[in-house]
């Protein structure tokens, strides 16, 4: 292990990540809403501590191996959760938030959760505001993406990065050759998706600062919203489709959208199977909540429930959490559907959680081809995505990743339980967290106000461990990473 | 730079280390054996596509199409050569370079033409190393031996011993010493470290040090490093592969020359190419048949089979037996270093040499001659100015002028047939040959775009 490089690394992502502590100053200075102390000291804190680690070690000039990215990313994410807090945990004559309070909200604005512990959210200062949702922004195309994009002094090293905080099964496919110009690029159509959603949500007839807002929580699927009504508070078809349309595409993975603006042309979409896949579910999900939802309402406003329920779908099966009606009470299996689909999540290589669709297509593809295997015994049947036959080690990943997902799952179930909560909120509040969802069912359909302290600790784990797909987590307490 | 490199042997990983440590470059490498590339990308920052190398749906996917530079070298000549010419009609790539080992293509030079064979560059890792070696026996004492402007200018490094005429002096008395000899030492090594040598640098028993010189004054400046060994007579070559043959077919007129070959059957084939070079079967490492052939009066012995192993421990014996000098070809750069400081007197890294040549075609500016030197750690450059004071940045200015980089130096200027050592109010003029060295290579974007035209010139 190469900690002296670990920890200069550390120290500049973190004097790096103290400068998104500057913007909300210039909002709260620009809606006069005297709440800006919080973030200078936020700022200085973050700045503070991050130079301290950086500066002994600030002439190791050493590259990064495997194993220092995985202790990179890991250790940066807790540490981020944890300063990210302080702004939220500094503003104490509004927000009044214990320090579980705070890393909690700042982790599930990081890892674009989008559960909250925060109510009266229309009465609090706008750059508080601002703020949740700048977290989730920058958590969704991942914010060590972004240090790769910006920092080249990372190197070969940033590809270390890359891999240990990029979702899906396949890492090493690069748009480029180099990996700081793959993550410019993807932070370049990130930007672009927010700009058009900021711009749309405004026509649809949002004000600036609120479309903006969303526009952030939007693209990264993250579920955060300056309202407690989330998108309910609207009331608008208009923004609901404008919403469905961003969702649906921040659920794609990025590198299509970068074929697409590159090659000018949607074939790179058609052709791929996980997008093929994808769009496939979504609908079906669609037509079965919609349906559903007109059998036991009846026909009285068609377009409210049609919208509605697509709306519904599509937020919760990307993973982004957005609510225009409470789904928890809706009829029949409709609210543990919907929660049951959030676990399939978005593409890989988009900013939804989940197992992620190609992990799931690829594993119903195995199941076919054992079913292929008993009617043709001696066939050769290799696993294939669109034309090409994947390796069996992708294969075999995808099934460790499955396996381990589901214990996790468990285990994390099993201790939710014993902190008190009933058999349907510790189930809804696990799968929320994990996939990196938001709402549950239950107890937690509205936000994680009510659950005890240890209860939101177990949901920041999960929620570390859905963004960074378990694994970047799980071998650092594996005895196999540490010894030499 | 976009670089398309196909296949990921040893050459082909060496370009791609070397060619992605440069930022301005984008390098993708095309091989067939996904366990390879994914093992390259763990520990560069390139892009890797599998895939046959010559076929267009390939090139494609690792973007041909807006590529600069194929580089195609791979271990046939033939996928080579049609990878060319695949990147040539198919994609329009305005810079391909093969690797073509067959010395049957290498002289058909009728078939490289725009419409046959569009290659732009051959290089044949083969005949570099042999023609290396070659000038390391043409000049004993030489650690290396490389040339510049046609060979007018050669530059060469020679480790300093107690018998330097110059070895405990100032270089400045280096002139007093030659007075009549045009060359100039342009960097030394002590410990592993570099230094542009200034007048008053004390050569020191153990420096590497590096000079340039008009071709007929090396033997003299090497003197002023150490003993002069006598002329080579006597050579061993063991391994009689392709580098064995050409060097035994160089050198037999000149010297007397034995290889030595294990297989009889190839023995055989290259008793009848040599003509009067001794072929002996046997295996390298067999002490009998060593001292049997007189070994102990040996000038040189090469090892040069293709198991490194083979040749640094067949070396190693050959020294111990009584060979005044053993060099062993060496692929890996963690063996270069270990075996450079105890019995073997030269590694030959075929690596390195390839990857000069190959660099030379992937600078901008019009740059003739990259050697690469100590195991890239410094790069001795050769490029051509051109244009006038106000295109060109360097054109029609005194050297003390020049904005180069810290750890840049001008060392000689050639000038049509003239050789000038470079002084701080040498005026550099157009067509000018300048022959750089630099020790810092994270410099050298810096340096290429000194010798770039600006764009009034055009």
């Amino acid at each position: 292990m190469n900690w002296s490089s670990v920890q200069r690394i550390l120290g500049l992502l973190l004097m790096m990540f103290s400068l998104t502590m500057l913007p909300p100053i210039v909002f709260s200075l620009y809606f006069d809403d005297q709440s800006w102390l919080p973030f200078v000291e936020g700022f200085a804190l973050t700045l503070a501590a991050g130079t301290l680690i950086w500066l002994p070690v600030h002439r190791v000039r050493k590259e990064l191996r495997l194993r220092d990215g995985f202790v990179v990313v890991a250790a940066f994410w807790t540490v981020l959760g944890t300063f990210g807090a302080a702004p939220l945990y500094l503003a104490q004559d509004v927000l009044t938030l214990s320090f579980t309070d705070a890393v909690f909200e700042s982790m599930s604005g990081l890892t674009t959760t989008g559960a909250t512990v925060i109510t009266g959210l229309d009465d609090l200062p706008a750059s508080i505001l601002y703020y949740r949702q700048q977290l989730q922004w920058l958590g969704g195309m991942g914010i060590i993406v972004l240090a790769v994009a910006v920092l080249p002094m990372l190197g070969v090293g940033g590809m270390q990065l890359y891999r240990a905080e990029a979702p899906g099964p396949v890492k090493d496919t690069k748009l480029t050759p180099r990996i700081t110009e793959t993550a410019k690029a993807l932070w370049y159509v990130y930007l672009a998706f927010t700009i058009a959603c900021m711009v749309s949500y405004r026509l649809a007839g949002m004000g600036w600062f609120d479309a903006l807002c969303h526009a952030f929580s939007t693209v990264a699927i993250g579920g955060f919203s300056p309202h407690d009504a989330s998108m309910g508070y609207y009331d608008s078809a208009a923004i609901d489709i404008v919403a469905i349309v961003f969702m649906f595409v921040a659920g794609v993975n990025f590198s299509l959208h970068f074929f697409a603006w590159r090659y000018v042309s949607i074939k790179h979409y058609l052709k791929d199977p996980e997008f093929r896949a994808y769009a496939f579910i979504l609908c079906n999900l669609s037509i079965i909540v919609i349906a559903t939802l007109f059998y036991f309402r009846g026909f009285e406003s068609p377009d409210q429930t049609i919208i509605g329920g697509l709306f519904q779908a599509v937020s919760i099966a990307t993973t982004t959490g957005f609510t225009t009606e409470n789904f928890a009470v809706w009829p029949a299996a409709l609210p543990v559907l919907l929660i049951l689909a959030s676990f399939i999540g978005g593409s890989a290589g988009s900013t939804a959680g989940g197992i992620k669709v190609v992990r799931c297509l690829l594993i119903y593809k195995q199941g076919v081809r054992e079913v292929a295997r008993l009617v043709h015994p001696s066939a050769e049947i290799p696993v294939k995505l669109g034309n090409t036959a994947v390796q069996p080690r992708v294969v075999d990943a995808v099934w460790g990743f499955f396996s381990v997902y589901i214990v996790v799952f468990g285990i994390m179930l099993v201790a939710m339980m014993s902190t008190g909560l009933d058999q349907v909120t510790a189930f809804s509040a696990v799968a929320a967290t994990l996939n990196n969802l938001g709402p549950g069912l239950g107890g937690v359909a509205s936000g994680f106000m009510s659950v005890s302290d240890p209860a939101k600790w177990i949901a920041i784990a999960g929620m570390l461990l859905g963004r960074l797909e378990i694994f970047t987590l799980l071998v650092l307490i594996t005895p196999t990473f540490w010894r030499h | 730079m976009k670089i398309l490199i196909l296949g990921a042997g040893q050459v082909g990983s060496s370009a791609a280390y070397h060619l992605s440590r440069e930022e301005a470059n984008e390098v993708t490498v095309v091989d067939v054996r996904p366990d390879v590339l994914r093992e390259l990308q763990d520990r560069l920052d390139i892009r890797t596509v599998v895939g046959h190398a010559a076929y267009p749906e390939v090139l494609e996917r690792a973007g041909a199409n807006d590529a600069d530079i194929v580089v195609a070298l791979t271990d046939s000549d033939e996928t080579n050569m049609v990878a060319c010419q695949v990147a040539y009609t198919a994609f329009r790539t305005p810079t391909k370079i093969a690797r073509i080992r067959s010395a049957d293509y290498m002289n058909a030079d009728k078939l490289f033409t725009q419409d046959a064979i569009p290659i732009d560059v051959r290089i044949s890792p083969e005949q570099l190393v042999c023609s290396y070696i070659e000038q390391l026996i043409l000049y004993p004492g030489a650690s290396q031996v490389l040339d510049f402007a046609d060979g007018r200018v050669r530059l060469v490094g020679a480790k300093a011993d107690r018998d330097g005429l110059l070895v405990g002096q100032r270089i400045a008395t280096l002139k007093d010493h030659i007075p009549n000899s045009e060359g100039r030492i342009a960097a030394v090594y002590r410990e592993g470290q570099a230094m542009l040598p200034k007048g008053d640098t004390v050569i020191q028993e153990g420096d590497e040090v590096f000079f340039i010189a008009d071709r007929k004054d090396i033997r003299v400046f090497i003197s002023e490093m150490r003993r002069l060994e006598d002329p080579v007579r006597r050579v061993v070559i063991a391994g009689g592969g392709n580098i064995g043959v050409r060097l035994a077919l160089a050198l037999e007129q000149t010297n007397q020359v034995k290889l030595i070959e294990r297989d009889p059957q190839r023995a055989r084939q290259i008793s009848e190419q040599l003509n009067k070079a001794i072929v002996l079967v046997g295996d390298a490492a067999d002490e009998e048949l060593l001292l049997e052939e007189n070994i102990d009066n040996v000038d040189v012995f090469c090892g040069l089979t293709n198991s490194e192993e083979a040749n640094i421990l067949s070396s190693m014996l050959a020294k111990r037996l009584g060979a005044s000098k053993v060099m062993a070809l060496i692929n890996r750069a963690s063996y270069v270093d270990l075996v450079e400081s105890g019995s073997i007197d030269i590694a030959i890294s075929p690596q390195q040499i390839t990857i000069g040549s190959l660099l030379s075609h992937v600078r901008r500016g019009d740059v003739v001659k990259v050697h690469s030197l100590r195991r890239g750690a410094a790069e001795a450059m050769e490029a051509i100015a051109h244009g006038d004071k106000d295109s060109s940045k360097v054109v029609g200015r005194r050297i003390e002028e020049i904005e180069l980089p810290k750890g840049t130096a001008i060392v000689t200027i050639v000038r049509g047939e003239q050789t000038i050592i470079a002084h701080h109010d040498t005026v550099i003029e157009s067509d000018d040959h300048v022959i750089m060295f630099m020790t810092d290579r994270r410099k050298i974007e810096h340096l290429e775009s000194l010798f770039q035209v600006g764009v009034s010139f055009v």
